[in-house]
């Protein structure tokens, strides 16, 4: 029977990326996906005949590290595509509009006062999240009983922070933790700046700009990409980026294996105490290994694959009691032609439908209380603009993170919750684009729950686990199993669910790929 | 003034609801209470002794004895995962208990510190008792968590219980008319028809805490009384007596068993780092399997295994007749340097000697080891220093606590 150095369970970009630096470095590495194609959320699938689409539709911080370790680009990965323009829309055609990014960002819907103000804050957040940016590569330090290198890690954290100056240091412990909507109030005057704004903390998470939980943390997490938080589409769309990870890791050796289920991690406990030994496949078949390493949601990992009989009960009991209930459903429209939005000339930017940041917080009480938001909010982007092998020549795809759909609905989510749910969506997207309805060819929504069963991730976060301060850093996805290694020797975690978190960023594969390579030194 | 009164009035009215509760068989027990020397048990009005306790320990070891075990707390665990999530929760390898088995175990914290031990008793293939001296019921939820057919449930309340110990306390059961109670073996359970009647089951345990031959008997409360009525019938020529606390706390010293709050500290309840004690600490090794499947505190129980634990619980001899209460242990009679402490102490009149247990650092245990006493004469301090012998065996352990049927007295 083949053994191999590490089996990595699921196929998504942090599976691959974990699995391409251990090949690298001569391990004999297999790859296990349960679906039939890689890539798991940024997995591109035909949702109506000839209409394609991925539930993750840009890219914000992928690691220009790990773009360049894996040399993506000459496997066809653009990582220099340009960023996309941010638009605050408004159904009278009043838009804000962010231009492209960082510092030199322009500026249209908004005060003059706005603009000098949008320049400062950008550059106050920028120091921040520079400070913070080695560490999203870094292995954090363990809580408890630190080696000197995590102490370091520590001692270096502290000496960045120093640097920054009493004023700024003082700014950032303050503003880390703030909720978006503080921070907005004190720096902006548009209502429809302060929410585009504050999205990009709040995407993804069970937060709204009231929420307290280090929003503006994950906004600085997002902002380690290489356009500061700005957003891109690279040619041949979030395809082209798996399917690069894909062929360096075959390059590299790594043997993969799509709709290969894994049904348990095998441990075994004998006097000396336990070990990963390999896993068990849905069909039986079993498969050995010195390590495993899961880039599945920590909750399936350890749950469902390892097993509470083969864990401490205070773990386990953490592990249960993660925060990871999606709250964003995925709408996919194919259209027979590109809508017209009032008052917006080019459709390539990434438009968001939250005229204030009442209109963000008013949709998050409604699935707080386990209801779709009577008038959700969301973000959208026509993929088919970058790639226009998404769509049948001259149609096109829309793609839209619909905010705040509940994981679990009160009432459970029927067919007839769904449909309703769809509607209100085409309903709001029709309040800006009155044509959309006569271009819509078929589509989709696919709640948290969907997400869930189709792309195998508990609660279908996208992160596999909220990024609050309770579960992030040291304390992800919880304490003992938040360095990659797991209370089980031989057993890693190389998912979103580890720090840094989720987005397609790869710096958990990255990370974990270390310190898999550093335990067999 | 008015106000005053009706306050303090309101006042006793707050603690309504905090009375004692009285255990199932109350009604007939307290009327051996005549010193009404109640102290409480997990809620429960409790004897600490009945009559005089000396008389009631003398009674479990000379005739027989009912101890009320009702505020103890006994758990149901079941389904199809009973057995995968009991044996992860406990040290013990569980896996081959058989149906109508007890066996005695602990369970430890995810850091190997022991919470509590107890007993678990299998009653049918998906269905066991956990038994244990203090609420453990969160915890128990806890080490549920993650299985999907198993159940935990407090059955404290509805199970009336009786320790029933002694020498003579099988010639009892078999007066009661318990036909083949002679042939049940230390850990093994029968059920009788309750006074022939097979819709009321008397489930019988040959178990106890006294170290000594002894059962116990489990029935639902709407028997209770009657079967102490039975019980106490047939032991009338028996020299029967109940006992409280200060006799059980005797007994157990002589056997060697452990007490929480005096040999160890609950895990779950401890504040300071490390004020608990793994089950290496406390002697109870035999109790940590590491070649069953896995269990909680595994891994921190195995390091601790290999390093070996600062202290180790040790039965003591100790010279003189004097009790070492709470007294510290040297390593000579200078004693400069501090070893270890007294945990439990007493005069044993069955074994006539000055009886201990300790924990005692365990780099010194193979070493001398000198008790520091302080006790009074007639209201004078007194201060003596002496000797102690580590003992490897129960202080009492006769044999008829093993034989199978057990020997007569």
């Amino acid at each position: 029977m083949n053994h191999y150095d590490t089996i990595i369970i699921g196929g998504g970009h942090n599976g691959l990326i974990c699995a391409t630096y251990l090949a690298k470095k001569g391990q004999k590495v297999l790859v296990l996906e349960a679906s039939t194609e890689l890539g798991g959320l940024a997995a591109t699938r035909e949702f109506s005949p000839g209409f394609n689409a991925s539930v993750a539709h840009t890219l914000s911080h992928f690691s220009a590290k790990v773009a360049k370790d894996l040399n993506l680009a000459a496997y066809g990965f653009d990582f220099n595509a340009a960023p996309m323009t941010n638009i605050a829309l408004n159904s009278d055609g009043e838009h804000v509009i962010v231009e492209g990014w960082g510092a030199s960002s322009k500026l249209s819907g908004v005060s003059d006062k706005d603009k000098e103000s949008y320049r400062e804050y950008h550059q106050l957040l920028k120091r921040f999240a520079d400070l913070l940016k080695p560490f999203w590569l870094k292995t954090m330090p363990r809580i408890g009983h630190s080696s000197l290198k995590e102490s370091l890690t520590y001692a270096h954290l502290g000496l960045k922070m120093r640097m920054l100056g009493k004023h700024d240091m003082g700014e950032f412990m303050r503003v880390a933790t703030l909720p978006a909507r503080d921070l907005m109030d004190e720096n902006f005057d548009n209502k429809q700046l302060k929410a585009l704004l504050s999205w990009d903390g709040l995407i993804g998470s069970k937060m709204a700009p009231r929420s307290p939980n280090a929003t503006i943390l994950s906004l600085l997490y997002r902002m380690s990409g290489k356009y500061e938080g700005a957003h891109a589409l690279p040619k041949g769309g979030i395809e082209s980026l798996i399917n690069a990870l894909k062929s360096a890791a075959i390059t590299a050796g790594v043997e993969i294996r799509t709709g290969a289920k894994v049904k348990k991690i095998s441990i075994k406990a004998d006097e000396n105490g336990l070990r990963s030994e390999g896993v068990e496949l849905q069909s039986g078949e079993q498969l050995l290994s010195n390590n495993v390493a899961s880039a599945v949601d920590p909750k399936r990992t350890f749950l469902d694959m390892v097993g509470a009989e083969n864990l401490e009960i205070d773990f386990t009991h953490r592990i249960n009691r993660l925060r990871c209930e999606g709250y964003v459903a995925k709408l996919h429209l194919a259209l027979s032609d590109l809508p017209k939005f009032t008052g917006l000339d080019s459709l390539d930017g990434r438009m968001v439908i939250a005229e204030e940041m009442d209109s963000i917080e008013f949709a998050f009480d409604d699935a707080k209380y386990g209801e779709a938001s009577q008038k959700p909010v969301m973000e959208i982007v026509i993929p088919s603009l970058a790639d226009s092998s998404l769509a049948p020549k001259g149609q096109h795809v829309l793609s839209a993170h619909v905010m705040y759909v509940p994981y679990k609905h009160k009432n459970g989510w029927t067919e007839e919750a769904k449909a309703e749910l769809y509607e209100r969506v085409i309903d709001t997207l029709a309040s800006y684009a009155p044509d959309i309805r006569e271009k819509i060819i078929a589509g989709e929504i696919l709640t948290p729950l969907d997400l869930e069963q189709q792309y195998h991730v508990t609660g279908g976060h996208w992160h596999h686990g909220e990024l609050s301060i309770s579960q992030m850093l040291m304390m992800r996805p919880t304490y003992e199993a938040a360095q990659y290694n797991t209370p089980i020797p031989g057993l890693y975690l190389c998912g979103a669910g580890s720090h840094p978190g989720g987005g397609l960023m790869g710096g958990p594969g990255h990370n974990a790929a270390n310190e898999i390579l550093k335990a067999k030194q | 003034m008015n106000t005053l009164m009706n306050s303090n009035h309101d006042l006793a009215a707050a603690y309504e609801d905090e009375q004692l509760q009285v255990t199932h068989f109350h009604a007939r027990s307290s009327k051996f209470n005549i010193r009404e020397a109640w102290t409480a048990w997990n809620g429960y009005k409790f004897a600490d002794y009945y009559y005089d306790a000396q008389y009631e320990y003398f009674c479990v070891r000379n005739s027989c004895a009912t101890y009320d075990i009702c505020p103890m707390q006994k758990y149901y665990i079941t389904g199809k995962d009973a057995m995968t999530m009991l044996n992860r929760l406990v040290t013990r390898d569980i896996s081959k208990l058989n149906i109508n088995r007890v066996t005695y175990l602990c369970w430890c914290t995810d850091d190997g510190r022991m919470i509590d031990d107890g007993t678990v008793f299998r009653l049918s293939e998906d269905k066991y008792m956990l038994t244990s001296g203090s609420p453990c019921i969160a915890w128990f939820k806890k080490a549920a968590v993650g299985y999907d057919d198993v159940e935990v449930t407090d059955v404290s309340d509805e199970i009336a219980a009786l320790a029933f110990q002694g020498p003579t306390s099988c010639e009892v059961l078999k007066k009661m008319g318990l036909e083949g109670i002679e042939n049940l073996k230390p850990f093994n359970i029968m059920h009788f028809p309750f006074k022939g009647d097979s819709d009321k089951k008397l489930t019988i345990s040959r178990t106890g805490f006294t170290g000594d031959l002894g059962y116990e008997l489990w029935i639902d409360p709407s028997q209770a009384l009657d079967l102490w009525d039975e019980l106490y019938l047939a032991g009338e020529d028996y020299n029967i007596h109940p006992y409280g606390e200060t006799a059980l706390n005797m007994a157990r010293i002589e056997a060697g068993f452990i007490l929480p709050g005096t040999e160890f500290n609950e895990a779950l309840k401890t504040v300071h780092l490390h004020h608990d004690q793994t089950p290496f600490e406390l002697n109870l090794g035999w109790l940590v399997d590491f070649k069953k499947p896995h269990f909680n505190g595994r891994t921190a129980l195995l390091k601790d295994k290999t390093d070996g634990p600062e202290y180790t619980l040790v039965k003591l001899d100790i010279d003189g007749n004097k009790a070492a209460d709470d007294s510290y242990l040297y390593d000579s009679k200078k004693c400069k340097n501090h070893i270890g402490y007294i945990t439990s102490t007493m005069w044993s009149p069955v074994v006539k000697a000055n009886i201990a247990l300790a924990m005692v650092k365990t780099k010194y245990i193979k070493g001398q080891i000198w008790a520091e006493i302080y006790y009074s004469k007639e209201i004078r301090p007194k201060q003596k220093i002496v000797e102690c012998t580590v003992v490897n065996k129960p202080f009492w352990a006769p044999a008829r606590a093993r034989a199978t049927p057990p020997l007569r007295y």
